[in-house]
């Protein structure tokens, strides 16, 4: 027993000598892996790139087809959350980025990033063919958008019909007191379509009665969600029957055979733009570039119009996708998305105070 | 550790294995949590500042009400998960009723599957169309609506969740009795009342002390039921997952993280103290418990084991039909589109390829160095100190509820200064956390097994001059092969169903299914989130049924030595 330290000690040395083994390894690896970027660069389309996204997961599948056709060695490693988690990902690796490119995320989040100084000004090939409402205007761009999406409410017809309630069609609607428990949104603060619909909200009703009438709408909420997809599925199924969500979502739902019809509210949509940047950090990725050249193309426009009736590239003579029956710009309140990427903070924090306690974990 | 160790050498090669093994366990379980626990202390940027963290997390209405709803949903849980286990326990150690084997089973199922399951199944039975809350779409008279999402569906899946633990724990403490105390409670003419008062329940207050700290823990760490179920009701775990993965505020999820590590330290500290007072309880004099004859008891008991079986069979059940269901609940045609993940949040099918080898994976380099350890300690006769301390360290993940251990990891592995930081973000660190998230159980599983080795082995061997090492593979391993297997069943089936420390550590292109169901979840694809727990389990039974069949045939073959052995004398 008297001399039971010095094994201990014996047992630290070697975590000690084991650290010293491990630290070489590294530091070599590290030199190969700065001797592989440079190789990458003169021989271009051959690396991996990492890209953070908060499109659907339904959807990347077939945007990603395109691109893997055209640079067939390129990885893509997609890392795909909510737009709050990205975001929150994104600003939590600003010293140590993880990702190269962001794709198809909220514009007020790339905003936020360009705030912080994150973003690497760059114009991909083909942005002049960008409508300029879509991108930043700068020379060279920090962000350039692909598409937009909006607040839509997805209804349960089945569901009302048994409670004999009225199709909800306009904002004030949903605060009447007869939908109270029946109503789903997601959190703003993890999802870019709660943002967004809070946006359009304060944008049409001024902040102080945009609190007042948020304030009425959370007595009718039964919870708020994590995602912003989670309410439409939540009305397809009758757990909840109105669900506030976005109109590709919704949509699909109803497609999908739920008895859903899609209300976008007669008021007006809140909206945002999913858009492209290319992370600043030492070794920017000749790949990551070629990403962003090729998310701009023709052939992903088309994927995304599948989905989006609104795209950044204007698709002459494409169809609306199927469920969009107004004009899908119309539809689009009027909103600075710089003022919005400027005051997420104090949304977030405003909201947060006033109703977490009802919100979904996460 | 060389391959041969000669005998005289043997100190030497016992002196290398356990500083190896002290030394792997101070970095896999000490060093992280240090590192863990520094953190609540420091804010963002790294600066200390003391009880700040605690100040703002209970000064926070919304973070300090989750501590608050977390003490009422687990002293719930244990409540009714100890007093159902106890009388399922009793039914089947001390009632004459029939398919005891059958109800064990059955108790049982519940740990093959993930946490979320049982949130899953609740929602599709009592959730706003849920079979019992819609009285089966109106085909019954009646509905019931229980008003799920919040403190009752947590506490129901923690229930179920728990249950099975709570009842091995009182089984094993119900099984051994002095019968003799019995009859002198008869001969004294004491009524069943008071048999029950002094005799039965003294002789398992330290089962049922025990079963109570467990089910308490473990309901009050578990991440997944809250997260399905759990609605508007927050809870310390998800609180640490909103913190850490919503937005990302790593000091706040340490200081929550310490607060979840408090209820399992207790637990682990009055375990210790039980373990020691239980082994003198039963005594070599002691009478087996007699069951008598009763009609009555026997009713009863079935009564209680036909409803607590009932219940479990019925969730899972719900969560199989729920899977094959075309669109819930508007068109009930028999569908298998939930079983291709393909057009779903996380990842199509590949999640569960890839938790199949990590739990393959954690299985069998799990029981190899948990019995490794377990053997060092148990058996080599060098530096007593070094060898308490290896078996601290050993049980010590015993007390660290999964998130922590994720938590831990992040800070100890994600700092580049660590030379072990390659690890971060491979498959690797999924599985080191893994074996030590499960080490104690397989730890403990291990010295038992070996504890049974007659030591004359050991000095037989060594008087002849037989190596360490032979002894070991000719003697050791083949005896302790039952618990060898049962040590890679229970790694395989936990590391299948963990959430809590993986969901930090996974990284992007390498999502395991049972992350893959939070994510479903999350996104409100709950129908092919309830077909990826269907084949969680079902992959689940495989292992346990496997590994029945070889504990069967190993039994057979040793019986069969014996008999042989038996003849030749």
């Amino acid at each position: 027993m008297r001399k039971w330290h010095y094994p201990l000690l014996a047992s630290f040395l070697s975590i000690a000598f084991l650290a010293g083994c491990g630290q070489a390894p590294q530091s070599q690896a590290n030199t190969q892996g700065a001797g592989a970027s440079q190789a990458g660069q003169q021989q271009a389309a051959s690396g991996a790139i990492t890209v953070y996204t908060a499109l659907e997961d339904d959807q990347i599948k077939t945007y990603l087809e395109s691109f893997k056709a055209k640079y067939p060695d390129v990885k893509v490693n997609i890392v795909r959350d909510s737009t709050g988690i990205i975001t929150a990902k994104l600003l939590a690796e600003k010293d140590n980025p993880q990702a190269d490119v962001v794709w198809g995320t909220a514009a007020t989040s790339l905003l936020v990033l360009e705030q912080q100084g994150m973003l690497e000004g760059y114009s991909p090939k083909g942005i002049e063919r960008v409508s300029p409402e879509f991108k930043d205007t700068k020379e060279p761009a920090s962000w350039v958008g692909i598409d937009a999406w909006e607040t839509a409410i997805a209804v349960n017809t089945k569901e009302l019909e048994k409670r004999n309630l009225p199709i909800p069609r306009t904002y004030e609607d949903l605060i009447k007191p007869e939908y109270k428990g029946l109503i789903v949104m997601p959190n703003p603060a993890s999802s870019g379509t709660g943002l967004l619909t809070v946006n359009g909200i304060m944008q049409l009703k001024g902040e102080q009665e945009g609190w007042a009438y948020l304030d009425k709408l959370h007595e009718n909420m039964a919870i708020y969600t994590h995602s912003g997809s989670k309410p439409a599925k939540m009305a397809a199924s009758g757990e909840y029957p109105i669900g506030i969500s976005f109109g590709y979502r919704s949509i699909t739902e109803k497609k999908k055979g739920a008895p859903v019809e899609v209300v976008f509210p007669t008021e007006g949509s809140g909206w945002d733009v999913e858009a492209n940047g290319l992370i600043k950090k030492a070794q920017i990725k000749p790949e990551a570039k070629l990403f962003l050249d090729w998310a701009i193309t023709d052939e992903a426009m088309k994927a995304y119009n599948q989905n989006y009736a609104i795209v950044s590239v204007k698709q002459d003579g494409a169809p609306l996708p199927e469920g969009y029956s107004v004009d899908p710009i119309s539809q689009l309140v009027k909103l600075d998305l710089k003022k919005a990427a400027e005051n997420r903070d104090k949304v977030l924090a405003e909201w947060e105070k006033r109703y977490a306690t009802k919100s979904e974990p996460k | 550790m060389n391959g041969v160790v000669t005998a005289p050498k043997g100190k030497a090669g016992q002196k290398w294995l356990m500083v190896l093994v002290v030394a792997g366990l101070s970095a896999s379980v000490l060093l992280p949590l240090i590192q863990l626990f520094s953190k609540a202390f420091y804010d963002k940027n790294g600066l200390f500042v003391g009880w700040d963290n605690f100040i703002t997390y209970f000064s926070t209405p919304a973070l300090s009400q989750s501590l608050h709803n977390t003490l009422y949903i687990s002293s719930m849980t244990t409540a009714i998960a100890v007093s159902l286990a106890f009388l399922f326990a009793y039914a089947l150690t001390r009632s004459g009723i029939r398919g005891k084997g059958f109800y064990r089973a059955v108790a049982l199922l519940p740990l093959f599957a993930p946490t979320m399951m049982h949130g899953i199944a609740l929602t599709y039975l009592f959730g706003n169309q849920g079979l019992v809350t819609t009285g089966i779409f109106g085909l019954l008279p009646f509905q019931w609506d229980v008003d799920l999402y919040g403190p009752v569906g947590i506490v129901l899946a923690e229930i179920v969740y728990v249950f099975p633990q709570a009842y091995l724990i009182l089984a094993v403490s119900l099984a051994f009795a002095d019968y003799q105390l019995y009859e002198a409670a008869d001969t004294l003419g004491a009524g069943h009342v008071r048999k029950l008062m002094t005799v039965t329940l003294p002789g398992v207050k330290y089962g049922i002390v025990s079963a109570c700290f467990v089910c308490f823990t473990l309901s009050f760490t578990d991440f997944g039921a809250p997260k399905v179920v759990g609605g508007q009701f927050s809870v310390l775990a998800t609180d640490i997952y909103k913190q850490v993965i919503g937005q990302q505020n790593m000091t706040m999820g340490a200081t929550v993280g310490l607060l979840l590590i408090i209820p399992a330290l207790v637990a682990f500290i009055v375990d210790r103290i039980v373990e020691r007072k239980q082994h003198a309880a039963v005594t070599a004099k002691s009478k087996e418990y007699r069951i008598k004859a009763n009609g009555w008891r026997d009713l009863f008991y079935t009564v209680v084991c036909l409803g607590v079986s009932g219940f479990l069979l019925l969730l899972m059940a719900t969560v199989v039909l729920a899977s094959f269901i075309q669109v819930w609940p508007y068109n009930l045609d028999f569908s298998l589109v939930h079983y291709d993940f393909s057009n779903v949040a996380g990842e199509g099918i590949e999640p569960l390829w890839n938790s199949i080898v990590v739990a393959v994976l954690t299985a069998v380099i799990g029981t190899c160095v948990t019995f490794v350890a377990a053997y060092a300690i148990e058996k080599s006769q060098v530096w007593k100190g070094l060898r308490q301390a290896g078996y601290f360290l050993s049980i010590l993940p015993l007390a660290l509820p999964g998130l922590v251990i994720g938590l831990a990891y992040i800070f100890f592995f994600n700092n580049p200064a660590n030379p072990l930081h390659g690890l971060y973000g491979s498959l690797w660190i999924l599985i080191l956390a893994n074996v030590i998230h499960f080490f104690a159980v397989g730890f403990i599983t291990a010295t038992t097994a070996l504890k049974k080795l007659d030591p004359e082995f050991e000095q037989a061997a060594e008087s002849m001059g037989i190596g360490q090492m032979k002894l070991f593979w000719r003697v050791t391993v083949p005896v302790c092969m039952p618990a060898i297997i049962e040590m890679l069943v229970y790694f395989f089936i936990n590391a299948m169903v963990t959430i809590s420390a993986v969901v930090f550590l996974y990284a992007a292109d390498f999502k395991l299914a049972s992350v893959s169901i939070v994510n479903m979840d999350d996104a409100g694809d709950i129908a092919p989130a309830a077909a990826m727990s269907v084949l969680i389990v079902v992959l689940n039974i495989i292992a346990r049924a496997g590994a029945e069949w070889i504990s069967a045939r190993l039994r057979k073959r040793t019986a069969r030595t014996e008999q042989e052995k038996g003849q030749v004398a």
